[in-house]
């Protein structure tokens, strides 16, 4: 019986490596067939940030041009302008922020099929506050022996300075870039865990305003406003990509306080988003165009990020992010500066492709989906699975690793540098280098979401 | 200046010219060294004033910045033309390639997909600017004749252009582009919709001058004029063409250059807000980069735009003194 047991383990065992086997050479085939791009003019949007570089690297290297593809780079006015322009065709794919596909597939905002072949990088974005809330909060940041803060700051320091606003009856503002931005979480991520109330949204009573029972008054401004806003004195302090936390130091009106790779370590920032009819209409595109971004992030981390310098000297272009090769190089190059003048080294402020940046982590959206119903955005609970089912609806490694394996074949790449195909479940090892400590599970988000001593939790309804 | 003085030199009457010579003269360094003064006076003016003004991005731009953006503006622009020609040499090159593994591929030239330049914009702009001109001016001058010679067409008519006319074209612009994208589906447009809703844009704020200005000078031509018509019983068509028309040209030019200016100035505004290309879309596009070059090139924008401006007004005054009948 026992033996019986384990030689039919051991059969199965066999059928499966063998029916494995089949698969592979299958996926090889398919891989060799990889054919012409259906549809060869795209265009694509992005907004001016330092981490749209995969699309103007895969443009300026030929990347996209390799694949047979003929792109057009369009600079957008904002995230919603964007996400329509994906959602009605006028762009074919985009930059996007990771919740903006996420919350259209669940109909939060824009309703709409989205989904992500390529996750575009890690980490990226900066809180900073205006020059006047730094003079405050800097009485409340621990100091080092030569006199610079300690880092990371937390939102504690920030605490006292929002309830001497509150006695004066100001409201205490501040700008985030998108409803469902991973600057809008990041911010809220970082003064949650200072015991600071970012304020809760409520869509089934028609409240998207994201302000009940705030402490801080989050609202939307673009990204390249972020600055003048902040010196018109309209916020007091705002979390937002690069180069936009550089350019306040350069021009002096701002500080930024604390990076999100210090809030999240290597936490997931930008994806490429297309709209679900596109990707089935044309899947050789689809492919293609994600092999073209591979190359790209490959090339911007290659050799130790040596391929920076030129990377920020295409960003400064005009039709790219357009700001100084200066302020954009502070960033990209592995340093990051504070204060004026306390410029630290940060070699992971900006992760294109090592540490996989590049695959797209049900994990990742579920962080996304979990920080949704954290705010309220999501306003009933939802089961583990659902979570699970949503985020397979919009990441779709399959194609990730389609045009993976072929760049592979190609020897344009190789299988080391990715993760392992055969094994990979999409969930990352659960995660602990958050600020406040608490570890991120992505296969259980109900028990998550219930960790935290500020946000909704199971069973919590606006 | 050239056009002040060809201007100038045929007023000059070849039989008094004797007796007036000194007189001309002073008339010349007049009409040449003031205008020439006050525009000394401005840059120094500007470039005080510039200095003076400190933003978080640097020093006002003053006169030698503006140069300086002007020949960078020139190489940037050189530098796309040669890429481009790169790029159509690589795609010939691909497209060869394709043809020799799959004959059945029809091989296809595709446009340029690199950036326009300022030049590139300016010329989008004008086109953009022109052609919104030409269609406004094709509605209205009819529209502005029949007005004109029925009274009581005109009285009807008059309440409604009176409510249009002081909306500010801006106002229709988020209307047009929704109308636009709605009306003009095609797979592959001949043109693209934003160069349709600036189109538009342009058209609906040119009309009201022209239809106006139209309809008052055909409906004060000269009585002696119109009875002249009536004695010869000449047919409408006739009547139009011989007397109305030369009669309220004038008046239909005075209209036509009234809108081309406002067109210019809305075009403008219509490109930053829609992110349309032209000259609009090149000075927003400026505002956000926020780099150490942008007031400059900002503020070198400013000045092609004002001098595009001032041409089109001139090519209008031009035209009117080549169409003039009584001349």
């Amino acid at each position: 019986m026992g033996t019986s047991a384990t030689q039919l383990s051991k059969m199965s065992q066999g059928i499966v490596l063998a029916s494995t086997l089949v698969l592979c050479s299958q996926a090889i085939a398919s891989v060799e067939k990889l054919g012409y791009p259906e549809k060869e003019e795209l265009t694509f949007g992005f907004i001016k940030l330092t981490d749209m570089a995969p699309i103007a690297v895969a443009y300026e290297k030929g990347y996209f041009e390799d694949e047979g593809l003929y792109v057009k780079v369009e600079a957008q006015a904002n995230w919603k302008v964007l996400l329509d322009g994906v959602v009605d065709g006028r762009l074919d794919g985009a930059h996007m922020l990771a919740g903006q596909p996420l919350a259209a597939t669940i109909g939060y905002g824009t309703q709409a099929n989205i989904i992500t072949p390529f996750s575009m990088d890690l980490n990226g974005n900066a809180i900073t506050v205006s020059n006047a809330v730094w003079e405050q909060m800097k009485t409340h940041v621990p100091k080092m022996a030569d006199g610079r803060p300690v880092h990371p700051i937390k939102a504690d320091a920030l605490k006292p300075v929002i309830e001497s606003y509150k006695d004066q009856g100001k409201a205490f503002k501040m700008g985030m870039v998108f409803p469902v931005s991973t600057h809008n979480y990041e911010l809220r991520y970082w003064l949650a865990a200072g015991g600071i109330h970012p304020g809760y949204y409520a869509p089934a009573k028609g409240d998207t305003s994201g302000q009940i029972d705030a402490d801080a008054f989050l609202s939307v401004t673009p990204p390249p406003q972020m600055p003048a806003t902040l010196e018109a004195g309209t916020i007091y302090g705002y979390c937002v990509g690069e180069p936009w936390n550089q350019q306040a130091v350069f021009k002096g009106i701002g500080v930024p306080v604390v990076t999100d790779y210090e809030i999240w370590k290597d936490n997931p920032e930008k994806v490429f988003g297309l709209s679900a009819d596109f990707a089935e209409k044309y899947p050789n595109t689809t492919i293609r165009l994600t092999r073209a971004l591979i190359r790209a992030a490959m090339w911007l981390d290659d050799n130790n990020n040596a391929n920076r310098a030129e990377a920020v000297k295409i960003l400064s272009q005009s039709n790219y992010v357009g700001a100084d090769y200066d302020v954009i190089a502070n960033s990209m190059t592995g340093t990051f500066e504070y204060e004026k003048g306390d410029k630290r080294d940060v070699p992971d402020f900006n992760v294109f492709f090592r540490h996989n940046a590049t695959y797209p982590y049900y994990s990742d959206a579920i962080w996304y989906l979990t920080q949704m119903r954290r705010w309220g955005q999501i306003s009933g609970d939802k089961s583990d699975a659902w979570y699970k089912e949503t985020a397979a609806k919009v990441y779709r490694p399959d194609i990730y690793s389609r045009a993976a394996k072929s760049l592979i074949a190609d020897k344009l790449a190789n299988a080391e540098d990715f993760p392992n195909f055969a094994t990979e479940d999409g969930f990352k090892e659960p995660q602990k280098h958050f600020i406040d400590d608490i570890v991120y599970d992505g296969k259980s988000p109900n028990m998550y979401i219930n960790k935290f001593a500020i946000g909704l939790k199971t069973g919590d309804q606006l | 200046m050239t056009l002040f003085t060809a201007k100038y030199m045929r007023w000059v009457d070849p039989q008094k010219a004797n007796s007036t010579t000194s007189a001309a003269i002073a008339r010349i360094t007049q009409l040449v060294t003031l205008p020439l003064l006050g525009l000394l006076g401005f840059l120094l003016l500007w470039s005080v004033a510039a200095n003076s003004i400190n933003t978080s991005l640097g020093k006002f731009p003053g006169p030698q910045a503006v140069t300086t953006q002007i020949v960078n503006l020139y190489d940037e622009h050189v530098a796309e033309r040669t890429k481009e020609s790169a790029f159509y040499k690589r795609q010939d090159i691909r497209n060869a390639k394709r043809m020799a593994d799959d004959p059945s591929y029809v091989a296809k030239v595709r446009q340029y997909t690199g950036k326009e330049t300022f030049f590139d914009q300016i010329m989008t702009s004008l086109i953009t600017v022109m052609s919104g001109f030409i269609l406004a001016a094709l509605v209205a001058v009819p529209l502005g004749i029949i007005l004109g010679l029925s009274q009581s067409l005109s009285t009807a008519v008059n309440p409604i252009i009176q409510l249009f006319k002081p909306v500010s074209p801006l106002a229709w612009l988020p209307l047009v582009t929704m109308v636009v994208s709605a009306v003009y589906v095609s797979d592959d447009p001949l043109l693209a919709k934003s160069f349709i809703t600036s189109v538009i844009t342009v058209m609906l704020c040119s009309l009201w001058p022209m239809v106006i200005n139209t309809t008052q000078g055909v409906a004060t031509v000269e009585q002696d004029l119109v009875n002249v018509s009536r004695v010869l019983s000449l047919p409408p068509i006739q009547h139009v063409k011989k007397i109305v028309l030369p009669a309220s040209l004038p008046m239909i030019f005075t209209g036509m250059r009234l809108s081309l200016s406002v067109a210019w100035m809305v075009l403008i505004a219509a490109e930053m807000l829609a992110q349309s290309p032209g000259l609009g879309k090149f000075v927003w596009d400026e505002f956000q980069n926020g780099s150490s070059e942008s007031l400059s090139r900002i503020m070198t924008a400013v000045l092609v735009i004002g001098f595009i401006g001032l041409l089109l007004d001139r090519g209008m005054t031009k035209l009117q003194r080549m169409l003039a009948w009584d001349k």
